[in-house]
């Protein structure tokens, strides 16, 4: 799982007693080696190159060559066993045409914006919270980040069992106050409801923190200044902290795209046990997400060019919404 | 809009405040409850019976049904042999991660040679990607070389950390000072050295953070260990955990025992850390105040 790290761009550490957080830092200087100048050839570096190279290596065989290699599977026909067939763009024709990516894309995308936007939103909401506190910040900082450490399968068993339509926590509750039985898990809503919950709480909190780290790095005599021009909180909050942590709020909204739209393990975790359903994303497949689609074609179905289509038609996808999203936040930030 | 006003920092005049910093802590420990609830009722669920989680209203409280229920996810699956596997492909994955992240970080932090941007600039952009690009072809790179179904076939992919390089990169140029490493260089250290009797010492923050990142992901991976652990009998305690799921829907409180087995070692371990892996992360942005 490529998880983002808790990090922000500001909240990379610098040096102790360094020039301030990376936002504010000029232009780094050349690196030490440079100042040796009068080198020959790249052979003079082998040392350097054999620094890098067990890193390239499993790179170049993990990472580089096989996103180039499941671009050239998009184009092919193979179950991973006969012969390879050529069939260019048929693979595409067909995903344009399966209702089933459609509803996968649609599911992938509800379930993104109802658990993104909590997210954030709450994120931002406690770390100013956070900031505001003296007392029990360490204690609130840890007891809020651990979801973000707890196991995606255990949580949505976990979620599996609360929200179970017949003997669930939530259900219990509810029957206690007089409301009947609701389906969190077979209706198609509910069931993306579900899920985004899940993620939200997993994510709260590590948003929180990059959030945190921003809000840690304004400077206190930024705030005195507004003060003393008479600006009431409301005012510095949407003045002067928002405008600051734009950069941040851009990091934060980019993750969450990247990560919101790979959700995987919750719904299959969550419909796994759905036996007649296995892997198809609960009932009426309201589950299914993108990412779950190419699973279950190119690992279920051993549909390998189909499977890879569909990843790439995704990240397709990713990238426009990540442009648009960047296009969003940056927008107006002249002013 | 309660949230705002405190927007202020804290050293903006105490007094007059002290409602304010009272509802603060009233939402944050709403927050906490909630982040922590579903521990507690995880071990309220499995330290009870079935029976006693089905019953409506279900039983509230502690049971006395733990051991109980953990003998019997010993006898369902095998959670030990399991959870090894994912010790020790978690361990060997971060020290290995650490120590190729750290040294590649290290000559990109402070050095230059042709090729330098280039390849960092792929690394960069490779970091952005989603993972699930490259899964399909992983798979079958391992299956023609023989490897799937192996631990090794686990590990192998996740030790090129993109993430990893980045991060110590950042903390490699401001933390590690030019001039130390040109001393080290008069005194006739040479690269190695330079990297491992210099710079490793002085990174040491950073490489537990990226440590305990590297170990928490490696632990709940789940896509790829299910991907290419096809032996059923051979996998990771994630994917042993997801299958006690499906095979025994109407056990509940032993699959809860199973679920905080699996994810409460985790828990305390990050626990433990916690401090310096937060501080690490926030560190930077501290130093800004």
């Amino acid at each position: 799982m490529t998880s983002p790290p808790v990090t922000g761009p500001a909240a990379v550490p610098t040096h102790r007693g360094g020039p301030g957080p990376a936002r504010f830092r000029p232009r780094r200087t050349t690196p030490a080696g440079a100042a040796r100048p009068k080198r020959r050839g790249p052979l003079a570096y082998w040392r350097q190159y054999l620094a890098i190279s067990p890193f390239y290596l499993i790179f170049a065989a993990f990472s580089f060559f096989p996103v180039f290699y499941s671009l050239y599977l998009a184009f092919q026909r193979w179950d991973g066993l006969g012969s390879m067939q050529f069939v260019g763009l048929q693979q595409f024709r067909f995903l344009w045409d399966d209702p089933v990516f459609w509803l996968s894309i649609r599911n992938t995308l509800v379930i993104w914006v109802l658990s993104t936007v909590p997210t954030l939103f709450g994120a931002l909401t406690l770390a100013t919270l956070l900031h505001s506190v003296r007392r029990f910040k360490g204690f609130y900082r840890i007891a809020l980040y651990v979801p973000n450490v707890t196991s995606i399968v255990a949580v949505a068993i976990f979620f599996g069992a609360v929200f179970s339509n017949n003997f669930g926590l939530v259900n219990a509750i509810l029957g206690m106050v007089g409301i009947s039985p609701v389906p969190w898990l077979s209706n198609p809503w509910l069931i993306k409801v579900v899920i985004s919950l899940l993620m939200t709480w997993q994510w709260t909190g590590y948003n929180m923190i990059i959030y945190l780290a921003g809000l840690q790095a304004i400077p206190g005599s930024i705030y005195e200044a507004a003060k003393m021009d008479g600006a009431g909180p409301i005012r510095t909050f949407f003045q002067i902290t928002i405008p600051i942590m734009r950069p941040i709020i851009l990091f934060t909204v980019i993750i969450s795209t990247i990560n919101g739209l790979q959700s995987f393990s919750e719904p299959q975790v969550l419909f796994a046990s759905n036996a007649a359903n296995a892997n198809l994303g609960g009932p009426g497949q309201a589950g299914l997400t993108t990412l779950l689609y190419f699973y279950q074609s190119a690992f279920l179905n051993n549909d390998y060019g189909y499977g890879a289509a569909i990843v790439w038609a995704f990240f397709v996808l990713i990238i426009i919404l990540v442009a648009v999203n960047w296009r969003l936040t940056t927008r107006g930030r002249k002013a | 809009m309660t949230a705002l006003d405190t927007a202020r920092p804290a050293s903006g005049g105490g007094k007059r405040r002290r409602p304010k910093g009272l509802t603060a802590h009233v939402i944050l420990v709403v927050a906490v409850l909630v982040s922590v609830f579903p521990f507690a009722w995880t071990i309220i669920m499995a330290t009870n019976t079935t029976q006693d989680i089905y019953k409506s209203p279900p039983k509230f409280t502690f049971g006395s049904h733990l051991l109980e229920n953990i003998r019997h996810v010993l006898n369902t699956i095998d959670f030990f042999g399991s959870m090894l596997n994912t010790v020790m492909v978690a361990t060997v994955t971060t020290v290995l991660v650490l120590f190729i992240d750290s040294l590649a970080a290290f000559t990109f932090a402070k050095f230059d040679f042709p090729g330098r941007k280039i390849l960092f600039g792929t690394l960069l952009l490779f970091m952005m990607l989603p993972l699930q690009l490259a899964i399909l072809p992983q798979f079958i790179l391992m299956s023609k070389i023989g490897w799937v179904g192996m631990l090794k076939a686990l590990a192998l992919p996740s030790l090129a950390n993109a993430f990893g390089i980045f991060w110590l990169h950042q903390y490699i140029q401001n933390g590690v000072p030019d001039e130390l490493l040109d001393a080290a260089r008069i005194d006739g250290a040479g690269f190695f050295r330079q990297y491992w009797n210099i710079a490793l010492p002085m990174i040491r923050p950073a490489l537990s953070f990226l440590a305990i990142y590297a170990f928490v992901n490696c632990w709940n991976d789940y896509i790829w260990p299910l991907v290419v652990l096809t032996d059923p009998g051979h996998v990771t305690l994630q994917v042993e955990l997801a299958q006690l799921n499906v095979g025994h829907t109407t056990d509940y409180s032993m699959v809860m025992a199973g679920v905080l087995m699996a994810a409460l070692p985790l828990v305390i371990v990050f626990s433990i850390f916690a401090r310096g892996f937060i501080a690490g992360a926030t560190e930077g942005a501290v130093q800004g105040t």
